[in-house]
């Protein structure tokens, strides 16, 4: 959501030095080239892995060079490592590294994107919302529409076809679209699996839940299974903490229709990896809470274990049915100023 | 309290060499000394009985829909109450002393009273700020999941107070069941006539939408959530001028809580004198809390304002894990206030007063426990990194300070910082308070402002227990 890059500085020299360095270069360049993109390459996570390529390919050093440069950045856990650093501080989400858009084959200028007639229904019932010289305020419920449709993320033809559909220049809708965490703009799994990790949550155990998740699905936050299942994402405060620890699951899977984000709360390990295997059998698992109804005092997740604990419940009658005071009364006085 | 303690102990032991009757003679002396309103701000709240509690539905466990809420006396009368005007309206919430749910805690009758009483030609707009995203809190929700028809009928109230013309409710994108739950109580209102025009037979039009966020804390704030519900990013306004006189679409707004909003009908109905019955003077009425962290029922439960921490958290979520003296520090009001030590949870109220008075804030009344197995660095270190996420990067102390502040604490968590760092990260909090757009600058820095108030010594620690090869690479 931050727009500013503070290692553009970084690539830039790196650049000149790679531009100028590898055709007369003496072996001291050399060595300072490698380290430049050495450390681009780890400090700067994928970003670096990519400028590092690019870069050794256009000097036309030799296969080495880039092949030692993309080894140093490819190694398993880089995007853990992203977390570890502040690069991370210009993501909008795990997986959408970049506030930018690169073209690739089924994602550039001529791809194209189209909602279906059902959803353009839905979309015209949330332009009627707001005031007919103020379209844009559907921007995000519209893109939120696209999306769903689009398996679960936002290719640049959805974003295009959403500014048409809206009246606004594509910019602003990029700028909404980059700014908000739950618009994705690469390719996602069926099933977007998020764990919250804000300190509500990690004093009951979410690191817990993320290293069973890790385990079991066998990718890092911000990548996708192979067979295109799962995507592991970690997300801020998802408000239910009294629940804690939980993950959502948006489910992508059926479009618009059938578009579910279920929360699922007061999780133990076991619980995490049970839901897993449940989607995996194209099962329903249990939404909300897996031990208790809501959010009543009913126990607590300790030590990666439910642990009941009865007592200081409230609301147990039937409540009271309507009242009102007599409103035929003059209102009283307003109460005089404490002395 | 002391005065009269100390008075007391004099009058004693004279009164052992007169005798029973002088002594009760001298006690009566010494009451009468007192100044009454000490005596009465000794009252204690907290315990009260569910017929005083006004989100009956809380749990979920009767009938969420419309027919369940009128059975619980949603929508009772509401015509009646609205042909008292909306000057009535505002003056009883005023009354009431009800003060924003939303974690400001302004007076919200006063809020409420800025609107214009005239148009220019201009509507009116009230928007309820369902964007509960602060850490720790949880009490909206079940608002809306479960009680929707509190909300709808309290943004009809509002709407009506501050003669709006219609509302929009913004939620935030990651409710989407809940979201679902208030948009079928929105149809079922429409469908029953209770709102629309002529809303509820009361001759008043009030139209009420639905919106959605998707995935920003700073859309909380009042002037992001007006930027993002006009189709923009969600980068907050500068103050003046306020949504009272240009809010959303340029027009007047006021934004309230849902907590707050869904609070009033049953204020209208019941009196504001009722309401203001519970909790001390200024801070009145009753208060969704939600209790997390190390405690052994984590849970949301309403409560009177002012009852004492110790017993909101023993009374009903089952007391800390391993006991009341496992405790290390309590953040009292979601993750924007500054944490509290042990020493001060033992007799703090829960109220704005009182826990301002120990230098943090009552907030969004989400209490997170934290007991002697929490690493109080990593937890504060964490609640710095969902502040430099959520930052929307507009301005410079808020943008660079919090990454500044995460980087930090995150080192200090491995024992890799310098001793001057502490003092740097005082300094960068100064910095930050005050300097900003909105106030997300000012809730990134309080919990660090807390924790170093509180447990610089652990942090001193920290650094002093780095091992050699740590300490050689923080020293270069």
């Amino acid at each position: 959501m931050v727009g500013y890059q503070w290692f553009d500085g970084q690539l830039l020299s790196a650049a000149r030095l790679s531009a100028t360095g590898f055709g007369d270069a003496s072996a001291g360049v050399y060595r300072h080239a490698i380290t430049m993109l050495g450390r681009l390459a780890s400090s700067a996570g994928v970003l670096g892995k990519l400028v590092a390529q690019q870069l050794a390919s256009n000097a036309g050093a030799s296969a080495g060079l880039a092949q030692t440069a993309a080894a140093a950045a490819g190694s398993s856990g880089l995007l853990q490592q992203l977390g570890r650093s502040s690069s991370r501080a210009f993501a909008t989400n795990s997986h959408d590294i970049f506030n930018i858009h690169k073209h690739s084959p089924d994602n550039n200028w001529n791809t194209e994107f189209d909602f279906t007639p059902a959803n353009y229904k839905k979309v015209a019932e949330i332009i009627a919302r707001y005031p007919p010289n103020y379209k844009a305020s559907a921007c995000i419920p519209v893109l939120d529409i696209a999306q769903q449709q689009n398996k679960g993320w936002l290719s640049l033809a959805a974003m295009n076809r959403v500014a048409k559909v809206l009246d606004m220049p594509e910019i602003r809708v990029y700028e909404v679209a980059t700014f908000y965490t739950m618009f994705n703009r690469s390719k996602m799994g069926k099933y977007h699996v998020m764990i919250c990790g804000t300190t509500p949550c990690r004093l009951q155990g979410a690191q817990h839940i993320e290293h069973a998740l890790v385990d079991k699905l066998g990718i890092h936050i911000g990548e996708t299974t192979a067979d295109g299942m799962f995507t592991l994402g970690e997300m801020e405060c998802m408000g239910a903490c009294v629940n804690a620890p939980m993950i959502a699951i948006a489910d992508y899977t059926t479009g618009v229709e059938g578009f579910t984000y279920n929360y699922y709360e007061d999780l133990t390990p076991k619980d995490a990896c049970d839901i897993i295997d449940t989607l995996r059998k194209g099962e329903k698992p249990r939404v909300g809470s897996q031990h208790r109804s809501k959010a009543e005092p009913a126990g607590a997740v300790v030590k990666d274990k439910w642990v009941p604990a009865k007592g200081g419940e409230t609301l147990m009658g039937k409540p009271p049915g309507p009242y009102c005071r007599d409103l035929t009364d003059p209102p009283p006085p307003p109460p005089q100023p404490a002395a | 309290m002391l005065l009269s303690s100390s008075l007391a102990v004099q009058a004693g032991s004279s009164a052992l060499q007169l005798g029973a009757g002088a002594l009760q003679h001298v006690a009566k002396c010494v009451a009468r000394c007192i100044s009454t309103s000490s005596w009465s701000s000794e009252k204690h709240f907290g315990g009260i009985s569910d017929d005083d509690r006004i989100f009956q539905n809380l749990y979920g466990r009767h009938d969420t829909s419309i027919k369940g809420a009128l059975a619980r006396g949603d929508w009772y009368r509401t015509k009646d109450l609205i042909a008292n005007g909306s000057d009535w309206i505002i003056e009883q919430v005023k009354q009431s002393g009800m003060r924003g749910r939303g974690g400001a805690g302004f007076p919200s009758g006063l809020k409420w009273s800025f609107m214009p009483k005239v148009s220019d030609g201009r509507p009116s707009y009230v928007v309820i700020n369902a964007d509960e995203s602060e850490p720790g809190t949880c009490k909206d929700r079940e608002i809306m999941r479960h009680e929707p028809h509190k909300l709808i009928e309290g943004a009809l109230m509002a709407g009506v107070g501050m003669r709006a013309r219609a509302g929009y409710i913004y939620i935030r994108g990651e409710f989407v069941n809940e979201r679902r739950c208030v948009q079928r109580a929105i149809d079922e209102a429409y469908a029953a006539g209770l709102l629309g025009s002529n809303a509820a037979g009361s001759g008043y039009s009030f139209d009420l939408r639905l919106h959605q966020g998707a995935g920003a804390y700073i859309c909380g704030e009042e002037t992001a959530l007006l930027e993002s519900l006009e189709g923009r990013q969600g980068k907050p306004r500068l103050k003046p001028p306020y949504p009272a006189s240009v809010g959303l679409y340029g027009c007047p707004t006021t934004i309230t809580n849902v907590e707050t909003v869904s609070c009033v009908p049953t204020i209208l109905r019941r009196g504001p004198d009722w309401f203001s019955s519970f909790g001390r003077p200024n801070n009145s009425g009753t208060k969704l809390f939600c209790i997390s962290g190390h405690v052994n029922r984590p849970c949301t439960v309403e409560e009177s304002m002012s009852i004492p921490l110790r017993e909101l958290i023993e009374r009903h979520a089952g007391g800390v894990r391993g006991g009341w003296d496992n405790l290390l520090a309590i953040i009292p009001g979601g993750s924007s206030t500054p944490l509290l030590p042990k020493a001060a949870c033992d007799t703090v109220l829960m109220d704005y007063d009182s826990l301002r008075e120990q230098q943090s804030d009552l907030g969004t009344a989400a209490v997170i426990v934290m007991d002697k197995s929490t690493d109080i660095i990593d937890a504060i270190a964490r609640l710095a990194y969902f502040y430099k996420v959520e930052s929307c990067g507009q301005c410079t102390p808020c943008r660079e300070g919090t990454g500044w502040l995460y980087d930090i604490l995150t080192r200090l968590v491995h024992c890799d910082a310098k001793m001057q760092e502490i003092d740097m990260l005082a300094m960068i909090t100064k910095q930050i308070q005050g300097h900003t757009i909105c106030a997300l600058g000012d809730a990134a820095a309080l919990p660090v402002m807390g924790l170093l108030r509180h447990f610089r010594p652990e942090m001193e620690a920290r650094i002093k227990s780095a091992s050699k090869p740590q300490r050689i690479a923080a020293a270069r």
